[in-house]
């Protein structure tokens, strides 16, 4: 019987052959990463590009803005368990593999990026509580678990484990779990994502990311919350019509991506006004104080005012006023050009954060500096890419991530 | 000589930009005595390892007006909101309230190389490398200082290994308090132009402490509020100007 529902509920996929043939070439991109990234634990960091002066490089901005764009995960699961919107159910198990694949390939980049990975647990142990670092380690570990539990029901709907009445108990248990989940989730990423901008905007060594903020949390811990927030549902309405797109299967209703986008639209207004602000104090304010006045942040080429400019109004401004006008937002090529400048524009500004800050000297005999990645480094970068591909494309064959796909397909 | 007390001091330094001709013993100096190995043979100026590092600046004038000068920056010993120590996360840095020294702890270094972003002197290196000597040249290391490996971050300790020498030295003839002069870093001993002065800046007899109030002494970044405990000096205000101003695009060599 059970047997019997199984397989009548499981959506249409691909022939084998043909999803094999799909997997290869992203299993080759994840094996030339793992070779990338095994040159450089066995032989060290000097097989990147690396220096004293750029000592974060492709790696971090990887890091930052893939943490950001799977904030759909625990942003969709607030909205759907905690504030109730149900018609987000339709892309939840998406957004949580989503969340998944970028939080675990973020974890395994920062492995090969320290110097020591065998010391990763002298954080726990020796934990410097003032750090940044400190809370972005255990917050982004403890959300990770979160993640894998909030996985483990999504693979028990797997047709073949739902045979088993054990696994069956066990996911409508887990079920049960979730609301609470959502709300730890929740809490560890507003925590996390917040840290993550922490982490330069404390820097008062490097005055082009230091910024004044409320008590311990300089501004850009707020920003990077808002901006994670209204880039993670941007994301996952690029991934479900990606993904549509790719299996030419209708995968969730016609209202779920304009809502995803209105979303999206409705963060992102708060968050252009505040990074205005922020970045008016900045200029006007903080980095005089401190002796740096912002023209010189801006005065070295490639990053010219235009940085500025296409960060809060081309990335920001402009996709918040498309996903905001119902008619606009209704037209599936504004709706997914909107959602792309968002997630451009949140790529751009961790590039920014991360790359613009180690550029730029402190010292005043001190030169610019520029940065190219090694191979490893871009191979670790493209590895962790086609990672992600394969953990959605086995998550996308045998589970289900679009429950509203089986009735559309009907 | 004014003596040291047993109360907390505040190692610093004073550098006379006017007498550092740029002859690079500091730098050798220290390398031999912290035990800094030679540059692995694909070390960059960017990878290397060097404590200390000596900058060279122009006042950009053509000859005959052309000048130069050299400013030797090492870890300056923030004394305030120590911006390194702020942001590990493992506490593997470590401002020594009894002497003030921020010490770098290796055995503990993730080698996420945080703090030298954090670190606005540049003055923090990681070892991209293993450590290596050649053959017979590991007999001159110093047993004071252990060796560090791969993948940690280092940096200046205004030689620790000394001060523990020196601390060692005065148990064992019963003082508990080290004499000024006694515990002296290897930069300042083999400066030839006697450009460099260390000591106690709490203590207000101390030459240091003299030459921190000279109305020429300046601290490179003042205005960031961290409280260095290195002072420059010099007499030439284009030098102060090129030393203090806010960064320029032009690009110095390295000495």
């Amino acid at each position: 019987m059970l047997k019997a529902i199984g397989r009548a509920r499981a959506p249409r996929r691909c022939t084998t052959n043909q999803f094999l043939l799909w997997t290869l070439p992203w299993a080759a991109l994840l094996a030339f990463g793992l070779y990338g990234a095994g040159l450089c634990l066995v032989k060290g960091l000097n097989q990147t590009n690396m220096d004293n002066r750029f000592v974060f490089g492709l790696w971090i901005f990887l890091d930052l803005t893939v943490i950001a764009l799977g904030a759909g995960a625990f942003f969709t699961g607030f909205l759907l368990y905690i504030l109730k919107k149900r018609e987000l159910q339709a892309v939840i198990n998406s957004a949580v593999v989503i969340g998944f694949i970028c939080y675990s390939g973020a974890m395994a980049a920062l492995l090969v990026d320290v110097g020591q990975p065998l010391r990763f647990w002298f954080t726990f142990w020796h934990p410097n509580v003032h750090s940044m670092l400190t809370e972005v380690t255990f917050c982004i570990s403890c959300y990770l678990t979160v993640l894998c539990i909030e996985y483990i029901p999504i693979v028990l709907k797997n047709r073949k484990l739902r045979q088993v009445p054990s696994f069956l108990v066990f996911e409508f248990e887990l079920h049960k779990l979730m609301p609470v989940l959502a709300g730890v989730g929740t809490f560890l990423s507003f925590f996390h994502q917040g840290s993550l901008g922490g982490l330069y905007g404390v820097l008062r060594g490097r005055p082009f990311a230091f910024r004044e903020g409320f008590a311990m949390w300089p501004s850009t811990f707020f920003l990077f919350i808002l901006s994670a927030a209204a880039a993670g549902p941007a994301f996952i309405l690029l991934t479900t019509w990606l993904v549509s797109k790719i299996s030419g299967k209708q995968l969730v209703g016609p209202g779920v991506l304009p809502l995803l986008g209105r979303i999206s639209g409705i963060l992102l207004v708060p968050y252009v006004l505040l990074k205005s602000i922020d970045t008016l104090v900045w200029i006007n304010s903080t980095s005089p104080a401190r002796g740096f006045t912002g023209y010189q942040f801006y005065a070295r080429k490639p990053f010219g005012g235009w940085i500025l400019f296409a960060e809060i109004v081309v990335f920001g401004l402009v996709p918040a006023l498309i996903l905001l006008r119902r008619r606009l937002r209704e037209s599936r090529g504004w709706l997914l050009s909107a959602a792309a400048l968002v997630c451009a524009g949140i790529a751009l500004n961790r590039f920014v954060m991360t790359i613009q800050t180690l550029a730029l000297p402190t010292l005043p005999f001190d030169p610019f500096m520029s940065y190219l990645p090694s191979w490893q480094e871009t191979a670790t970068f493209l590895g962790v890419f086609g990672y992600g591909i394969l953990i959605y494309s086995f998550s996308f064959r045998y589970l289900t991530l679009f429950p509203q796909e089986k009735d559309l397909q009907c | 000589m004014a003596a040291i007390t047993s109360k907390p001091a505040r190692y610093g330094m004073a550098i006379d930009l006017d007498r550092c001709t740029g002859c690079g013993a500091c730098m050798i100096a220290c390398a031999v005595e912290n035990n800094v190995a030679p540059a692995h043979p694909k070390a960059t100026p960017r990878t290397g390892i060097t404590w200390m590092r000596v900058y060279q600046i122009s006042n950009g004038a053509q000859f005959p007006e052309s000048r130069a000068a050299f400013i030797p920056i090492l870890c300056q010993q923030c004394g305030k909101d120590t911006p390194c120590a702020a942001v590990c996360p493992q506490e593997a840095v470590e401002v020594d309230p009894a002497t003030g020294i921020v010490d770098q702890m290796p055995q503990r270094c993730l080698g996420c190389r945080y703090c030298m972003i954090a670190c606005p002197y540049h003055a923090r290196y990681f070892n991209w490398w293993d450590p290596q000597w050649p053959p017979g040249m590991e007999k001159t290391l110093n047993p004071d200082v252990a060796t560090r490996m791969r993948g940690v971050v280092e940096k200046c300790n205004f030689c620790h290994g000394r001060l523990h020498a020196a601390r060692a030295l005065a148990a064992a003839e019963g003082r508990r308090e080290l004499h000024a002069g006694e515990y002296v870093p290897a930069c300042v001993e083999a400066c030839p132009a006697a450009a460099m002065v260390f000591g106690d800046l709490n203590d207000p007899a101390s030459e240091v402490a003299g030459l921190a109030r000279d109305q020429r002494s300046f601290r490179i970044l003042e205005r960031l509020g961290t409280e260095p405990k290195i002072y420059y000096r010099t007499a030439r205000p284009w030098v102060r100007v090129a030393a203090s101003r806010p960064t320029q695009p032009k690009e110095p060599r390295h000495a």
